[in-house]
Parts: C-alpha cells; structure tokens; sequence
C-alpha cells in the first residue's frame, strides 16, 4: 500500500514537472486581411516559427530590429525564421507598416 | 480671357480632385487655375514655340501583379508608353515615381525595363516604392538597378532645363502607424543641396509616399515631410508629385502644388472608403479612365508650371 501510493505520488509529480515545463508553442502565424494571426505567439528557444501568406496583398515578415527579414511574400508563400536566443522581438510588414506584432521566446 | 471666366480657387480645387482627362491646371504667381484643353492647346503651341520642355510623371506600375483588379499590368503599362510615345511634343525626361515592381523580383524588375525601354525619352529617373524595396535586402534589387544617381542612399537631385528636381526617399522606415519617414540624413542632404538657390529657380520634387498627410490610418503621408517643406518654402514654385494611393489628389499651400497620380495598373479606393488601401477591382469598361500618366510643364516668364492629367481611356 505504501509502495503504491510512493508511486503515485512520483508520477504525480512527474506529471506536474511535465506541465510546469511545457510552454504553448504556437510556431504558425498566418497572414490574412493585413494581419498577423495571433499576433503575439510565445515560443521555447529553438523554435521555427513559420509564417504564411493567406492574403490577397504580398507582405513581408521584417524583425524591428534588423533580426530578420522576408522576402516579399506573394498569396501562398510562406517565411521561417528559428528563434536562437530568448526575448520580445516585434516585427512589422514594411509593405503595410500598420501590420505589427510579436513572438516571445522563452 | 478675363479673370470672371476662371472658376474659383474652390472651384478648381474641387476639379482638382476628379482630375479628369482633358483638364488643364496652371499654376501662376501661386495660384492654380483651371482651363479647358481647348485653350490648353492654344497655349501649348505657344508654349513649344519658345522652346520650353515637357515632363513626364508615370507611377505605380506594378510589374508582377497579376490579380482581378488588373491582370495584364504589363498591357497597361505599354498602352502608357504609347501615349506618352504619341505625344506630339517629345518629353525631355520622365520621373517615375514608384512601385515599379509588386514584389521587387529580379526577373520584375528586368520585365519592368524592358517595357519602360519602349519610351522614347531616354532620360529616365526612378524612385522606389514600398514595394520595391521588399526584397530580402531591404532594398538592395532596387539600388543594384537604380541606385547609381544617389549612390544607393535613395536622395539625389539634377538640372533639367533651368528647373531643380529633388528626389527623395521615404519608403525605407516607417513611422510606428505606418506614414513614410524622410529621416534626418536626408533631410540634412536637402538642406544642403537647397541652399544658395535663387528662390525664383523652379523646383520639382518627386517621391512615392505623398510627401503631405492626405489619410493617417492608411498610412497616406510622410511624418517628417514638414521639416522639408521648412526648407522648401521659400521658393516661389515648388511642385511635389507622389505616387502610392493610386488616384489623384491634390493641395496647393502658397507657393506649393501636392500631387499624386494615377497609377498605370490599378485604382484604389477613395481615402477610407472600404477596410483598406488595397487593390479597388472596377468594371473592365472603367478601368481605362482610372489610369494614366502626367505631363508637366514649366514656362519661365511668367513663371508657370502646368500640370496635365492623362487617362488611358
């Protein structure tokens, strides 16, 4: 009985280190109606974040601060970018300057 | 002609923003007057009796596109040259004001001078639009082509037949909100390059964002062009011609003319007519009288600078 309830509590709190390291790691941003969706994604170091051009208009995927830059995207392209090191790295199409967002990565 | 028959300032004002194909404005001592091509003509063998050159503004040809609003913008664009190839008075030199290219692509921009070699002005002179400088390099398709008379940093002014033309840049940074930005290089350039000018020598200053706010949320304007026209204002003619929204709209401010132009491939919709600035799809009948290229012309004495609009169709 001792031994089962040892074990339950090591799986338990496996299970919880388990949760406490998992982080939503949305790596798809698409491209639609002159915005970027979501528009503020977080992300684990090492992640490739992709994004895709769902929109009638070609836009761009340019970091503000010169981390990176897409070519332009015409209706179905696509731009990835892989996150080395952590931080907020806003980014903006140049095409359209209005369309800001983010990616965090932890 | 007495000065009753002109219409209003309002009154041309308001023709001013329909641009239509026949309609003649001239600007004279600061005050744009509107008179019909008729008299136009009149005045324009008059004009070329003395000798005094045409130029020509062309904007947003958009090589590469390929949507419903316009699937032939090569056509378009060729359909352009022809009319300025027709014109009974050769241009001396064409300004083109940006968005040559919808994607700035290498095999764009190469579709682009090819067709723009079918001018028969020789004498062409580029600035680029947002568009234009998307690529990967931020700009670098553009300056590898065009970059030669500003070396590569965008800014760069020439004489043409007495006039001043001043080439600005103001698609390379962005005002957090989305107006153009001059920034304070090239600003300290034009200071330079402006001063000791006689203020009666006539100036011409081209680039693709309108260089005045026309619409702030669809990022119509340039948010540091005041600094330039605190340099600009002193001259007795300044004529700005923008490109980027697609339809012609104007301002005259003193001494000052705004323009934009239509574009060779497609409209847009009117400043916050519809969710944004995109391509404005019109019946194919329509489509004709919604682009167009500009003549612009300079007489020295009186001075005068005549600005003409164009349809296709």
């Amino acid at each position: 009985m001792r031994s089962q309830i040892l074990v339950g509590a090591a799986v338990a709190g496996a299970l919880a280190f388990c949760a406490a390291r998992a982080v939503p790691a949305a790596s798809e941003v698409a491209i639609k109606n002159f915005n970027f969706g979501p528009p503020a994604i977080t992300v684990a170091v090492g992640t490739t974040v992709n994004w895709h051009n769902n929109d009638g208009e070609p836009h761009t995927v340019v970091s503000a601060d010169g981390l990176f830059r897409s070519a332009a995207l015409d209706t179905g392209e696509s731009f990835s970018y892989t996150f080395t090191k952590a931080g907020t790295f806003k980014y903006v199409c140049t095409i359209h300057p209005r369309m800001v967002a983010t990616v965090t990565v932890k | 002609m007495t000065q009753s028959d002109f219409p209003t300032r309002r009154g041309a004002l308001k023709c001013l923003a329909y641009g239509g194909a026949g309609t003649l404005f001239t600007l004279s001592g600061g005050v744009l007057l509107a008179s019909d091509l008729a008299q136009a003509a009149t005045k324009t063998k008059h004009h070329a009796a003395l000798g005094t050159p045409l130029f020509v503004q062309i904007s947003d040809t958009h090589i590469g596109f390929n949507k419903e609003a316009n699937p032939d913008v090569a056509g378009t664009l060729k359909e352009s040259i022809a009319l300025i190839n027709a014109m009974p008075e050769k241009p001396a030199l064409v300004l083109h004001t940006g968005n040559i290219t919808q994607l700035a692509r290498p095999d764009q921009f190469d579709a682009a001078a090819q067709i723009l070699s079918g001018l028969n002005v020789s004498d062409v002179h580029y600035v680029p639009g947002e568009h234009d400088v998307a690529d990967a390099g931020g700009g670098k398709e553009f300056m590898d082509r065009f970059g030669k008379p500003s070396n590569n940093r965008g800014y760069y002014s020439f004489d043409s037949s007495g006039v001043h033309f001043v080439a600005l840049i103001n698609v390379l940074d962005f005002k957090p909100g989305g107006l153009g930005i001059l920034g304070d290089d090239q600003l300290a350039w034009l200071k330079d390059d402006l001063a000791g000018r006689s203020s009666s020598q006539p100036i011409v200053v081209f680039a693709h964002m309108p260089l005045w706010t026309i619409y702030e949320p669809w990022g119509w304007g340039t948010g540091d062009a005041e600094q330039a026209f605190a340099l600009l204002r002193r001259f007795g003619s300044v004529t700005v011609l923008n490109g980027h929204i697609h339809q012609i709209v104007s301002k005259v401010e003193g001494n000052i003319t705004f323009q934009t132009a239509r574009a060779t491939c497609f409209p847009q919709p009117k400043a916050g007519d519809g969710p944004g600035p995109g391509p404005l799809t019109v019946d194919a009948s329509v489509l004709p009288s919604m682009l167009g290229v500009r003549t612009v012309r300079y007489t020295p004495d009186p001075l005068a600078m005549s600005v003409k609009d164009i349809a296709l169709g």
